[in-house]
């Protein structure tokens, strides 16, 4: 076997010092975080299918992962939104654009910015009511819940009564309307919501199921301590 | 008979040249980046686990198929071992074919390797299908690269002309959809003359988009029609390939 060469003193040295410097450089930086100007401009859905070269799901999911990571507080709905519509139109099946969107983005305290959202699940309910009725029926309780907007939330609850045609969308769903002008509080009614969804097995995630409780535990929490 | 021994030389070398650890390495990272990621989904994590390692091991596939052909034809090239190999009592089409078979069995090697990790988060029907679709897609980049590399006898050359083929053939049918505009599109003559050409060079590409779908990992397989239709796309493009590469081959001078 050949006998490796001995390497000169100097270029070790180099070796070291440049690897130190990087270290050193690079503990120097700021962590990284999100751009500081906030949310760019949505892409076109054709756009990020091109940029994508057609690997549509992994692309939509990525932009989710993308919009997760900006603070929630001085975003920009409206860019939000033409995000969520371009993930919603790259991988129409995927849940993960509504989910985000009725049970993130629309649980803001600006009663402005929550209705953007509000409005994008409505939007997108309309185009698959038998599969996207979940998050619609969770805007229903917001709107009434949180913003106190009774019509907006008969509105929704009515959308779903009237647009779902699946034998699979429980009863619950369908008499939403009654549901919402019903004089319960809110923890009551999303206990309900919350218990029919895994009654039924339709929360399978465990990443899901983890943050609903813990939703659900935190509106039991503001309940008791009578935090609106 | 002589075909398949050079076909068996072809794979021995592939497996003696480190690609098995190579792909190993891949799904490695697939893996743990999957894993990562799924963390910090707050829900469809096993899609986003199913979707990322797909897309991710469809791409190293075609990048090391790519790589390995170029490389081990142009050493064939560079050590003079292709004029050794001209000077058996082999005919050049059977040399050409040998090779290509070994490189497209190296490809179903891999894509067999690749789809495995995957039969643990999808069901194995649409596994064993996104499977096959990518054996097919590696010999089609293999016949590409194989192509390249002895048309024009340069690593760079060779491996970029095959990237651009195959990114191109992916995303053609993006590409067509934005030229078409909507109905803002623009009437006038250069914008009909960019969506002329655009349709013009999708004749001549394979249509790449439709085979090894994520989507069909996620909810569920094609039917058996449309699962045909891309599939014998394929072919049809690899046979076109591989017999342009056959005509290059035979009148070449060595």
């Amino acid at each position: 076997m050949q006998r490796a060469r001995r390497v000169p003193g100097w270029i070790l040295g180099l070796l070291a010092a440049s690897l130190a410097a990087q270290l050193a450089w690079h503990a120097a930086l700021p962590a990284a975080r999100q751009a500081k100007e906030g949310l760019p401009p949505a892409p076109r859905a054709a756009v990020l299918r091109l940029a994508s070269f057609g690997e549509n799901a992994a692309a939509a999911r990525l932009v989710m992962l993308y919009l997760q990571s900006f603070e929630m507080r001085g975003l920009d709905y409206g860019r939000l939104v033409g995000w969520l519509r371009a993930a919603a139109a790259l991988d129409p099946l995927s849940a993960y654009p509504l989910f985000a969107a009725a049970r993130v983005f629309a649980e803001t305290p600006d009663p402005m910015a929550s209705r953007v959202a509000l409005e994008f699940v409505y939007e997108e309910f309309t185009r698959d009511p038998d599969r996207r009725w979940p998050w619609l029926a969770h805007a229903a309780l917001l709107a009434k819940h949180r913003l106190k907007d009774l019509p907006l939330a008969r509105r929704y609850a009515a959308a779903i009564d009237r647009q779902t045609r699946s034998s699979d969308v429980p009863l619950w769903a369908k008499q939403m309307e009654i549901f919402i002008l019903e004089d319960m509080n809110e923890l009551e009614a999303a206990r309900i919501m919350l218990g029919g969804l895994l009654e039924r097995g339709e929360i399978r995630d465990p990443n899901e199921l983890r943050f609903l409780q813990q939703r659900l535990k935190e509106l039991d929490q503001r309940v008791k301590s009578g935090v609106k | 008979m002589p075909a398949s021994i050079l076909a068996r030389l072809v794979v021995l070398e592939a497996r003696r040249g480190g690609l098995p650890w190579l792909a190993a390495a891949c799904i490695a990272a697939g893996v743990a980046l999957a894993a990562f990621l799924s963390q910090v989904a707050l829900t469809e994590s096993r899609e986003l686990q199913v979707a990322i390692v797909a897309a991710w091991l469809r791409a190293c596939a075609v990048f090391l198929v790519a790589a390995h052909v170029a490389s081990r034809t142009l050493r064939e090239v560079d050590d003079k071992a292709l004029e050794l190999m001209l000077a058996l009592p082999l005919g050049r089409p059977a040399q050409y074919l040998g090779r290509f078979a070994g490189l497209a069995a190296c490809g179903a090697l891999l894509a067999a390797a690749f789809a495995a990790p995957l039969a643990l988060l999808a069901p194995p029907g649409a596994v064993a299908l996104w499977g096959l679709s990518l054996a097919f897609e590696l010999a089609l980049v293999a016949a590409t690269a194989l192509f390249f590399a002895m048309t024009l006898v340069q690593p760079v050359p060779a491996i970029a002309a095959t990237a651009g083929l195959y990114l191109l053939g992916r995303s053609i049918a993006a590409l067509q959809a934005l030229a078409g505009g909507g109905p803002l599109a623009d009437a006038s003559f250069a914008g009909e003359l960019a969506r002329g050409a655009v349709g013009a060079v999708a004749f001549l590409l394979p249509r790449l988009d439709a085979v090894t779908r994520t989507e069909w990992l996620l909810y569920g397989v094609p039917s058996a029609a449309a699962y045909a239709a891309a599939i014998g796309g394929l072919l049809l493009y690899g046979v076109v390939l591989v017999a342009a590469g056959l005509f290059d081959f035979e009148r070449k001078s060595l």
